[in-house]
């Protein structure tokens, strides 16, 4: 059960966009038609998924105070958490690799859909994010998949769901300076007042 | 022996009109946040006072003004298949850098910061500066370009957290300015906090009024 509620917190409480701000850049580049804003949302909660356990595995085993000790008790002292940013963006740009050359050969037809997005997802902040606060909040290897799997899913819904308001948007009368950008992040935070109502639900 | 004359280029001034561009350009016409809708991403979170703001906006100066130093150095011996892994190495050198100076030396910042330090790594701006420009200029050139987009990105988020601060909590730098004014007026007079302010919303709405603002006095219009 607490994994459930881990779930539904990190979809809509701790939502990446509208809590934390994570993952703006290509929230903001991609949102123009729902189809393409489906394709990075589907590509950002596979990425989020394996990079975070995976990352917790590094992180538990080696990275960590102490981590080293299951290969010699000498190393138990060895404290390298300052190599954690370096060594995480390395996981994460293999793994967009992996992914990308796994889908490439066996679903095609998916790899063409998310063409571009898929390489991109390396220098989203929303995965390097993913990884860190699961460091910072010391999850266990289950917590880490369900709390990558629920971040990846709340960012998905969100640019799906601004992606279908910027479509409608294109019939409506916008002042110049507001055009695009402007208007976009005002949406942006109309919807967060919307997510907010989810912040008083006791998990 | 004849004397032969080596036409010399006359060096280029320390601060020629054309440099002078490359840090005043991002200020505001070509302004990396408002026009380039670049690094909105590790920026927003920490906006919610001025003290973090700034420390966050001193991390961010640094590392896109070393990175953009560095990886001009190296430009010519980066193979240009693997030049996206070698950036994030020196981006990532440089921000556990950064990282570990500030858990050694202000410790409740680091803990305040917590992960978006971290997150610079992944701001779209250095990243950015690195393509578009690093790689195919001199050092010299690179640092002062490096610099003037991490100007126009620090001016953008001081400002939001000035207004973020002073209407969400009452105050500026932690000086509560609200308390002096109701002081001022007896004590029945009291100034009201928004607390939208505070929360992530406010973050969304004081950046796209300002950007309003900002595109409205360039004249620029997004199609």
């Amino acid at each position: 059960m607490d994994l459930f509620n881990l779930g539904i917190r990190s979809i809509f409480i701790d939502n990446m966009i509208f809590a934390y701000f994570l993952g703006m850049c290509s929230f903001l580049a991609v949102s123009k038609k729902v189809t393409t804003a489906i394709g990075l949302g589907a590509a950002v909660i596979f990425v989020l998924t394996v990079t975070v356990p995976v990352n917790w595995l590094l992180n538990e085993y080696v990275l960590k105070e102490g981590a080293l000790s299951w290969v010699n008790a000498g190393l138990a002292d060895i404290d390298l958490s300052f190599l954690r940013f370096i060594m995480f963006i390395a996981i994460i740009a293999a793994m967009v690799q992996l992914v990308e050359m796994v889908v490439e050969k066996f679903a095609p037809a998916l790899y063409g859909a998310l063409g571009i997005f898929l390489p991109l997802i390396a220098v989203n902040c929303a995965i390097l994010g993913g990884s860190l606060f699961m460091a910072q909040r010391d999850y266990t290897l289950a917590e880490s998949a369900v709390y990558g799997f629920g971040s990846g899913t709340g960012f998905c819904l969100a640019i799906v769901a601004l992606a279908a308001i910027r479509e409608k948007l294109k019939y409506s009368h916008v002042p110049n300076g507001l055009k695009g950008l402007g208007i976009t992040m005002l949406l942006t935070g109309l919807m967060g007042i919307a997510f907010m109502s989810f912040m008083g639900i006791d998990l | 022996m004849s004397a032969e004359t080596i036409e010399k280029k006359p060096a280029e001034a320390l601060l020629s009109k054309r440099r002078k561009k490359l840090v005043t350009d991002p200020l505001i016409d070509d302004n990396p946040v408002t026009i380039q809708v670049l690094g909105i991403c590790s920026a927003l979170a920490v906006t919610t006072q001025m003290k973090p703001t700034l420390v966050m906006a001193i991390a961010v100066i640094f590392v896109i003004v070393m990175s953009n130093f560095l990886i001009s150095l190296m430009r010519n011996t980066i193979p240009s298949r693997v030049r996206i892994i070698v950036q994030l190495a020196v981006v990532a050198t440089l921000v556990t850098l950064v990282n570990e100076v500030l858990k050694a030396f202000a410790y409740d910042m680091y803990k305040e910061l917590s992960v978006f330090v971290g997150l610079i790594i992944t701001n779209c701006i250095v990243m950015g500066r690195l393509e578009a420009f690093a790689l195919g200029n001199k050092p010299y050139d690179s640092i002062l370009d490096g610099f003037g987009s991490a100007l126009g990105y620090s001016w953008i988020i001081l400002t939001v957290a000035f207004f973020r601060e002073l209407l969400g909590s009452g105050a500026v730098f932690g000086i509560p300015i609200y308390d002096y004014i109701s002081g001022l007026f007896g004590p029945d007079f009291q100034l009201a906090t928004n607390g939208l302010m505070v929360s992530p919303v406010g973050a969304f709405m004081v950046l796209g009024l300002l950007i309003w603002v900002q595109r409205t006095k360039t004249g620029y219009v997004e199609h």
